[in-house]
C-alpha cells in the first residue's frame, strides 16, 4: 500500500512564502488570544490554589455545589462537571490568593458533607499548591523548555555542521549571561518570575540570532521551528481556554522532541542530497529531500496521532488535556518541519549562493539519493542472483566508508 | 548464515528472556511459588500515587520559628545568668532579628557583661551597648548568622526524623520521606486510607508545654495594661459533649515555661473511668522525672497549665507531689484524638511549625479508573497501529508488529527491573511510543522501498535501507531523548514517570526496531531467498 506516490514533486519550497503568512497568522493569533486572555490560563500547579475531584452519591448541579461551598469563601469557585454525566463527578477549582490552604481539602469535604449527607460525597482527588510552590514551579517550567532549546541547538550544530565547541561556547555563554542578569535583576529587587519570562524569552532570540550570526543553519532551522511549534501550542491551548498544568508543560517539551525528530529527518536528507547536489540550487535539493521524505512524514505522524486520538477519547479526563496539548503539537510539528524549518534553511545570505540562477523549483526533477549506476529497472527483473550480490557488495562498501566518515 | 547471525540471534533472545523473567511478578500478581521468588526477580512494576491511589505532601519546616524560640530560651536562660553573676540589669528581652536586649543599671557592670557573653554567649556578639540618659546602659545582643543557620539546619534534620517517626507508627507501606532544598520535605504516602487523618499527624507540632497558672489575677478581667509582668494570656478549649460545641476560655499563666516534652520517653492511651474519657498518659525519663517532681513539690495547690501548640489543654491543680515521673495529659478527647496525640508525643515534638506547601491526593478508586482507562487507550492503540502497519507493509508489516510487541514487552520488563515509578503519563508516555516506534522502522521501509525501485535485490535493498536509516534514526531519538532527561530533571512525581517511559521507550525501539527486525529479515531472506520483497 502507498499513500504518497513515490515520485511525488510537492512544491513546498516554492510556496515557503504562503508557508511563512500562515504561520506568522497563527503566531499572531497565539499572542492576541494570550493577550485578550491576560496571558496564560494557569491552573492551580502554577498559579496556587486547590482543585478538588469529588463524585456524588445523587445528581446535584454546579449551582447547588457552589452555594455549599460558601461557609468557606469558596462560593467564586469553578465548578465543572467530569467524565460522564451519570457519574455525577465534578471538578471544584479555586485559585483565589488569599485562601487559607492549611487543612482546606479537609475542610472542603467536611463542608459537602454536611450539605449532602456523610457517606455520600467522595473526594477522589486533591491538588493543592501553595503560591510558592506554583511560583517554582513556574520558573522550572521555563527553564526546562530553555534548556531544552539549548541542548538541542548543541546537539544539532555540534552533529550536523561539526561545530560542537562554538555551540557548547555559544550555549555556555548564553547560560552564564542568563543566570547573571537574573540574579541581578533579583538583587536590585525586581520581581523574580517577570524577570524569569523576559529572561528566557530575550535568551531565546539571542540563540536565534547566535545561530545566525554563526551560520549555524541546521540549528537555526531547528530552533526557529521548535519555538514555532511550542508558540503556535500554546496559542491553540490559550484559544481553547484549557489551562496551563505541569502535564502541558511535559506535553510541550515531547513536542519540542517530536518536532525535531521529524525536521532532522529531512534536513539528514538534505545533508544527503547536498553531497551529490552538484550545481543544483539548494531550494531545488531542499524541496526534493522534502518530497523524498513526505511518504515517512505522514506515516509517521498518522500512527502517532492514532494512538494519542485513542489516549484523548479512552484515556479518561485525567489525562485529557495533555493528550490534547500532544496532539496539536504532532500536527503543528508536522506541519512546521515540512514548511518551516527547511524553507528556513535558505533565510541565511550564505544559504543560497545558487539561488541566483534558479529556475522554478517545482519543475526540477526531484534528486534521488543515489542517481547511481542502476537505472530504475524494475526490480524482479534485474534480481539476477550474481547482479545481486555483487550489489550487495558494493552497498557495504559504500556504507562501510560512510561508517568511517562520520 | 547471514553475518552475525548467531551473535545477534543470541542477544535478541537473551533481551526477549530477561524481559520476561522480569514481567513474570507484575503479571503472576504475587502469587508466585517460592522457588520462583527465591531465586528470580520478584519485583512487581511500582505504580505512582496517581495509579494507585495515595498522597503526595510537600512541607516547610518554618525554620525561623525554631529560630526565634531558640533566641526566646537564651533570654530566659541569661536571665538567669546575670543574677548569678551579680549583674544588675532590667530583664532581658528577645527581640526581632534574633536579638536579645537588655539594660545594665551600671555602667560598670559592661565588662562583666561582655565577658559573660563571650564565655558563655559564643552564638552572640554584642551588636550595641550604649548610655542612655540615665546613665544606664542598653546593650543588644545578636545571634550570629552562623548560628542561626545552624540551629535551622538541625530545625530541619530533626523535623525530618520526626516526621519520619510519625510516619512510620501510622502504618503507612513503604513511604517515602525526603528532604528537599530550602527546608522542605517531600512526603509520600501510597495507599493511604485517610489523608486527612495523616496530615493532621504529621502536621502537628506537637510543642508540649507545662507553665504555672497566675491565678492572683481574674482571667476574666484582666487587660494587656493590668496583666502582670512575666504573665500572658492563653486560651484553654472546652468542649461541650452534648452539643459538640467547642469554648474557650482565657486563663492567665506565667511566661516562664516550667517544662517542655522534650524528656517525654513513652506516651499512651489510657481511660478515665471516672468520666469514661480517654486520656493521654506520658512518661519522663529520669531528668524529667526529677524536674517535674521538683515543679510538682514546690507548687503543690497550685494550678499547672498543659499546653499543646499554645492552646492550654487542662489546668489542672496539683494536689500533691508527684515524684513517679509520669503526667496525665487530659483534654476533652475523642479516642482517635488521644490515639494520634499519643504517637505524636511518643516521636517527639516538631521543632518548628510547619507549614503544607504543596498536597495532591488521589483516592484508589480514580487511581483504579486512571489504570483501566490508560490500558484501554493503550490496547485500542496498539491494535490500531498493528493493523494499519500491516496492511501497508504487508511481510514486513508483521516484521514490525512483532517488534512493536516486543518493545511493549521490554519497557514493561525494563520498569520492573529499574523499579522505576509508572505513573499515568508514563501510561501515555508508552502509548506515545508506541506511536513513535513505528517510525524507526517506517523509515527504514521506505528506504528499502525507494532502494527496490531503483531496481536492487531484496538482499541489496535491505542492507541499503538499513544502513542509510540507522544513522538518520539514531540522530531523530537522540533528540528526543534529550528532551525526556530535561523533563526527568525539571518533574516531579507523575511527570517523571512520562519521562522515565519515554526514555525507556526510546532505547527499546532503537533495538527493537533496528536489530530485532533486521534479525527477522535476514532470516526470512536467507531461509526463503525471496526474488521479491512484501514491503
Amino acid at each position: 500500500m502507498e499513500f504518497i506516490k513515490p515520485n511525488i514533486d510537492l512544491n513546498f519550497v516554492g510556496n515557503r512564502g504562503k508557508a511563512f503568512i500562515i504561520s506568522g497568522l497563527l503566531i499572531l493569533m497565539t499572542i492576541a488570544s494570550l493577550f485578550i486572555h491576560g496571558g496564560p490560563n494557569y491552573g492551580i500547579d502554577f498559579a496556587g490554589g486547590i482543585l478538588v475531584q469529588v463524585r456524588f452519591a445523587e445528581p446535584t448541579d454546579a449551582t447547588d455545589i457552589k452555594k455549599a461551598l460558601a461557609p468557606l469563601g469558596m462560593e467564586q469557585s469553578m465548578v465543572q462537571g467530569f467524565g460522564e454525566k451519570k457519574n455525577n463527578e465534578f471538578l471544584i477549582r479555586n485559585e483565589k490568593k488569599d485562601l487559607n490552604l492549611q487543612g482546606l481539602s479537609d475542610r472542603v469535604r467536611q463542608t459537602l458533607a454536611k450539605t449532602y449527607g456523610q457517606g455520600k460525597v467522595e473526594v477522589r482527588r486533591v491538588e493543592m499548591v501553595g503560591p510558592k510552590v506554583g511560583k517554582d514551579l513556574r520558573e522550572k517550567a521555563l527553564l526546562a523548555i530553555f534548556y531544552a532549546i539549548i541542548l538541542i541547538a548543541v546537539y544539532i550544530s555540534g552533529r550536523f555542521e561539526q561545530k560542537w565547541g562554538l555551540a557548547a561556547l555559544m550555549a555556555g555563554v548564553l547560560v552564564g549571561a542568563t543566570l547573571l542578569v537574573q540574579a541581578l535583576i533579583v538583587a536590585m529587587g525586581g520581581d523574580e518570575g517577570i524577570a524569569m519570562v523576559l529572561l528566557i524569552l530575550t535568551a531565546l532570540v539571542v540563540t536565534v540570532g547566535a545561530c545566525w550570526l554563526l551560520k549555524l543553519r541546521y540549528a537555526l532551522g531547528a530552533i526557529v521551528a521548535l519555538i514555532h511549534d511550542v508558540v503556535i501550542t500554546v496559542g491553540v491551548f490559550s484559544l481553547l481556554d484549557k489551562e496551563f498544568t505541569l502535564a502541558t508543560v511535559a506535553a510541550l517539551l515531547t513536542i519540542i522532541g517530536y518536532s525535531l525528530n521529524d525536521t532532522i529527518i529531512v534536513y539528514d536528507r538534505i545533508r544527503e542530497n547536498l553531497k551529490r547536489a552538484g550545481k543544483q540550487s539548494l531550494d531545488v535539493t531542499i524541496n526534493a529531500s522534502i518530497n523524498q521524505t513526505l511518504s515517512r512524514t505522514i506515516l509517521t505522524s498518522g500512527t502517532t496521532l492514532i494512538v494519542l486520538l485513542c489516549l484523548f477519547v479512552l484515556g479518561g479526563g485525567v489525562i485529557e488535556d495533555f493528550a490534547l496539548a500532544l496532539l496539536v503539537g504532532v500536527v503543528v510539528g508536522t506541519y512546521s518541519s515540512v514548511f518551516v524549518a527547511s524553507p528556513v534553511l535558505l533565510l541565511l545570505p550564505e544559504g543560497r549562493p545558487m539561488a541566483l540562477r534558479r529556475s522554478a523549483p517545482a519543475k526540477a526533477a526531484p534528486v534521488r539519493p543515489e542517481p547511481m549506476e542502476a537505472q530504475p529497472v524494475p526490480a524482479q527483473v534485474s534480481s539476477g542472483k550474481a547482479a545481486g550480490a555483487a550489489r550487495q557488495k558494493r552497498s557495504k562498501k559504500k556504507s562501510r566508508r560512510k561508517g568511517k566518515r562520520r | 548464515m547471514p553475518k552475525n547471525f548467531f551473535l545477534k540471534s543470541t542477544l535478541v533472545a537473551a533481551v526477549i528472556i530477561l524481559a520476561l523473567l522480569f514481567l513474570v511478578p507484575t503479571l503472576g500478581g504475587g502469587k508466585l511459588p517460592a522457588w520462583w521468588t527465591n531465586t528470580l526477580p520478584s519485583d512487581q512494576i511500582r505504580l505512582g500515587l496517581d495509579l494507585q491511589g495515595g498522597m503526595h505532601l510537600i512541607l516547610e519546616v518554618e525554620t525561623q520559628k525554631a529560630v526565634t524560640a531558640s533566641v526566646e530560651r537564651s533570654s530566659q536562660e541569661l536571665q538567669r545568668k546575670i543574677r548569678e553573676d551579680n549583674i544588675r540589669a532590667i530583664r532581658p528581652q528577645s527581640g526581632k532579628d534574633n536579638t536579645i536586649s537588655l539594660v545594665l543599671l551600671h555602667n560598670s557592670d559592661r565588662a562583666k557583661m561582655e565577658d559573660l557573653v563571650k564565655r558563655d554567649y559564643p552564638d552572640y556578639t554584642v551588636a550595641s551597648s550604649r548610655t542612655l540618659d540615665d546613665g544606664k546602659i542598653q546593650m543588644v545582643l545578636q545571634l550570629t548568622a552562623k548560628a542561626a543557620k545552624h540551629i535551622a539546619e538541625q530545625a530541619s534534620t530533626q523535623a525530618l526524623e520526626t516526621i519520619r517517626n510519625r510516619v512510620d507508627q501510622f502504618g503507612v507501606s513503604e513511604p517515602e520521606i525526603l528532604p528537599q532544598s530550602e527546608g522542605r520535605i517531600l512526603i509520600q504516602l501510597p495507599g493511604v486510607k485517610d489523608p486527612q487523618r495523616a496530615v493532621a499527624l504529621i502536621g502537628k507540632t506537637a510543642q508540649l508545654q507545662f507553665k504555672l497558672v497566675d491565678d492572683s489575677v481574674s482571667p476574666s478581667t484582666v487587660t494587656k495594661a493590668t496583666l502582670p509582668p512575666g504573665d500572658e494570656i492563653l486560651d484553654m478549649y472546652r468542649r461541650d459533649h452534648a452539643s459538640g460545641r467547642v469554648d474557650k476560655e482565657p486563663i492567665v499563666v506565667h511566661r516562664r515555661v516550667a517544662m517542655t516534652g522534650a524528656t517525654i520517653t513513652d506516651a499512651r492511651v489510657q481511660m478515665d473511668s471516672q468520666y469514661n474519657q480517654p486520656y493521654v498518659s506520658v512518661a519522663f525519663d529520669s531528668a524529667g522525672a526529677r524536674q517535674f517532681a521538683d515543679i510538682t513539690t514546690r507548687n503543690v495547690k497550685k494550678r499547672l497549665a498543659i499546653i499543646l501548640d499554645g492552646k492550654v489543654q487542662s489546668a489542672p491543680v496539683i494536689q500533691e507531689p508527684i515524684t513517679g515521673g509520669e503526667a496525665r495529659i487530659s483534654g476533652d478527647f475523642t479516642m482517635e484524638e488521644a490515639r494520634d496525640l499519643a504517637v505524636v508525643l511518643r516521636s517527639g515534638a516538631l521543632p518548628a511549625p510547619v507549614r503544607i506547601l504543596e498536597e495532591r491526593t488521589v483516592g484508589p478508586s480514580l487511581g483504579q479508573d486512571s489504570i483501566d482507562q490508560g490500558l484501554l487507550s493503550m490496547v485500542v492503540g496498539f491494535c490500531l497501529v498493528v493493523a494499519f502497519i500491516l496492511l501497508y507493509y504487508r511481510l514486513a508489516g508483521v516484521f514490525a508488529n512483532l517488534a512493536l510487541l516486543l518493545n511493549l514487552v521490554i519497557i514493561s520488563g525494563a520498569l520492573a527491573a529499574f523499579q522505576a515509578t509508572l505513573t499515568l503519563p508514563g501510561i501515555a508516555g508508552i502509548i506515545l511510543t508506541i506511536g513513535m516506534a513505528v517510525d524507526a522502522n517506517v523509515l527504514i521501509f521506505e528506504r528499502v522501498r525507494e532502494e527496490i525501485r531503483m531496481g536492487k535485490t531484496p538482499f541489496a535493498a535491505v542492507e541499503a535501507g538499513y544502513g542509510k536509516a540507522t544513522l538518520t534514526i539514531l540522530d531523530a531519538n537522540i533528540t528526543t531523548l534529550i528532551a525526556a532527561l530535561v523533563l526527568f530533571q525539571f518533574g516531579t512525581g507523575p511527570i517523571r514517570g512520562f519521562a522515565v517511559t519515554l526514555s525507556i521507550g526510546i532505547a527499546s525501539s532503537l533495538f527493537t526496531a533496528i536489530t530485532f527486525t533486521r534479525l527477522l529479515f535476514d532470516l526470512y531472506l536467507h531461509q526463503f531467498r525471496p526474488r521479491r520483497l512484501l514491503i
